[in-house]
């Protein structure tokens, strides 16, 4: 133990992937993302196109056509799986980084700040933590954007039902950053280097960003990685309920919206893309585990 | 004690106060507004009546005005009229919170059962068979899409088995107690498995603390069996920072019953709130969340006395 103690940071990161279900996890990540990127060429090498409604091959079994068989609407399940694995990893990919970026604004300004701007801070975060979020999300995605004055085509878009959702699942989930974070500058605060700083006369602003923040890297990052699930499954209800990626771009959980009815003719579209946000939340969460336990000096593995 | 809990009941009503004038905003914000309604239920109205309408309901004054309008009509019992369900919203929402209660009491109640004495078995023998399944357990519960969890036990349990009703409260006719229990397993267990691994892992990690500490060794040293000094000395201390953990997950449980209800079509407050967004039945859904936050935020605060009671340190002044 005191040997792995006193390794440098790289080794630390090694150690994290040599629990085998982060290795596993990590791998099962990579080949999701490199099937999803590569969905494309798969069309391509199959010759379908994944947004092509065919009715006469409605719901019909794998072939070397279709892999997986087709939807309701005869549209390729693989290649609607990928497409909308792209969509889920996107959000997931991008939701966690910005909820990290709000989380950690806050969790700094309120650490290294302190006195009623932390008590402030502080409150308004436990608030957010214990409020039942779910409703305010569904309330926060039925809100009609052209109220506050958008143009109709933009709201309508691809894109904005993209953007919305990522701003939305990274709107209630900065507050175990800020909490981290803020704990974390509280300690930093104290420490002879941050007082030199001070002593040199360097402004708050560079003391937060230049002292501090590189040393909290290694556990925002952990906590990041630990996120990226949970933004993922927020995305995966958000759009079952229908209120998060609209429909006919796929998401993984959008494709699972229709198939409580067809679920007694066509198990198989109620099984792929909930097995698929399942593998994809659990890889997330036991690699953030992983790498907690690796980075933080404080835990043993018992 | 008493002048904590009056500190934070107002708290309570201060962040009641903060969360209705946000949410009246947000609701808003909505798609539609109650003229629209009108216009699509009676065509022979022109423009004219409507912005009479607008002016007769004041919708077209500034928010803050509408809000202390809405507010006064609230502090006095009246949270307006349903569209939906075509009574007062409160009378539309008082049943709803009882059988929410029920479904988050049940398993809320059930993931402790099984969460903590699962969790002490695993930090007894970190590493053991028993540590790995409440490990993976926890995991797993915690990644689950709980929307998908409910689908399949649908699929196995109501439609491959026939053994449970796929949704609803009872069966229309009979409504014994034996009736509602049995619709009651399966949204019970999808929101059991969602609250559960939180449990889990914050007591297995509490646990594990505690008896490191040097009054489980001084136990051992005194030649208390390992099992004495589990359930005697370290079980009862980590229970303190398990309390925090679950005075602060009444909301998510309140988030996994919204999908719970609307999965098993189960009456509650959160089938009601997602239904009345989805309906734009205004009134409805600004009474049904005000009434879901004050259930959390009163959760909280009994998890909080809770908190002061097991841990004679703390004193409230």
């Amino acid at each position: 133990m005191s040997a792995a103690l006193a390794d440098p940071a790289p080794s630390r990161w090694r150690r994290a992937f040599a629990v085998p279900q982060a290795a596993l996890s990590a791998g099962v990540l990579a080949l999701l993302c490199l099937a999803v990127a590569l969905a494309p060429l798969i069309a391509l090498l199959l010759g379908v196109d994944a947004h092509k409604v065919d009715l006469y091959q409605r719901l019909a079994a794998p072939s070397l056509h279709h892999p997986l068989g087709t939807d309701e609407l005869g549209r390729d399940l693989l290649l609607r799986l990928l497409e909308g694995g792209r969509v889920s990893l996107l959000v997931g990919l991008s939701a966690a980084p910005a909820a990290a970026a709000i989380g950690t604004a806050i969790g700094l300004v309120a650490g290294y700040r302190g006195g009623r701007i932390d008590a402030a801070l502080m409150r308004l975060t436990d608030g957010v933590i214990a409020l039942p979020l779910l409703p305010l999300l569904v309330v926060l995605a039925a809100i009609d954007l052209r109220k506050l004055g958008l143009p109709a085509w933009l709201v309508q878009s691809d894109a904005v039902s993209l953007y919305r959702i990522v701003v939305l699942v990274s709107l209630v989930s900065w507050t175990t950053v800020a909490r981290l974070v803020r704990g974390a500058t509280l300690s930093l605060r104290a420490q002879d280097f941050v007082r030199a700083a001070l002593a040199l006369g360097a402004a708050p602003s560079r003391i937060m960003l230049v002292h501090i923040l590189p040393n909290l890297a290694s556990a925002i990052i952990v906590a990041t990685t630990l996120s990226v699930g949970q933004m993922i499954l927020l995305e995966s209800v958000l759009s079952f309920l229908g209120l998060g990626i609209e429909p006919p771009l796929p998401s993984w959980g959008n494709m699972l919206t229709g198939a409580q009815e067809t679920i007694g003719l066509a198990p198989q579209l109620a099984l792929y893309p909930g097995l698929l946000i399942f593998v994809t939340v659990i890889a997330c969460n036991f690699l953030g585990d992983a790498l907690q336990e690796a980075l933080d000096p404080r835990s043993q593995r018992r | 004690m008493t002048r904590f809990i009056v500190t934070r009941l107002l708290q309570v009503v201060l962040v009641l106060a903060v969360m209705s004038f946000v949410i009246y905003g947000l609701i808003g914000l909505m798609p539609g507004d109650p003229i629209d309604q009108m216009l699509t239920a009676d065509p022979h109205l022109t423009a004219a009546d409507a912005a009479r309408l607008k002016a007769l309901y004041g919708l077209d004054r500034p928010l803050g005005e509408r809000y202390l309008a809405w507010a006064k009509a609230a502090l006095s019992g009246d949270l307006g009229y349903s569209r939906l369900y075509a009574k007062p919203a409160v009378a539309a929402l008082l049943p709803r919170l009882a059988n929410t209660t029920i479904l988050m009491l049940s398993s809320f109640v059930l993931s402790l059962a099984i969460a903590l004495p699962l969790a002490a078995a695993a930090a007894r023998r970190p590493g053991s068979a028993v540590d790995i399944a409440a490990n993976l357990l926890s995991f797993a519960g915690a990644s689950i899409p709980s929307f998908w969890f409910a689908l399949l036990l649908i699929l196995v349990f109501a439609v491959a088995l026939g053994w449970l009703p796929a949704g609803g409260i009872a069966t229309i006719g009979d409504g014994g107690i034996a009736d509602r229990a049995r619709h009651l397993v399966l949204p019970v267990t999808t929101l059991t498995v969602a609250s559960i691994g939180t449990y889990l892992r914050f007591a297995r990690a509490a646990t594990i603390e505690a008896l490191r500490q040097d009054y489980a060794r001084t136990a051992r040293a005194k030649g208390a069996s390992e099992t004495r000094v589990l359930w005697g000395h370290a079980f009862r201390n980590a229970l303190v920072p398990v309390i925090t953990v679950v005075a602060l997950s009444f909301g998510s449980l309140f988030s996994g019953a919204l999908i719970t209800e609307t999965m098993f079509a189960y009456p509650g407050m959160g089938k009601l709130i997602y239904d009345a967004i989805l309906g734009n039945d205004f009134n409805l859904a600004l009474a049904g969340l005000l009434f879901a936050t004050l259930l959390v935020l009163l959760s909280n605060l009994a998890a909080d006395i809770a908190y002061a009671a097991a841990d004679p340190r703390i004193s409230y002044r």
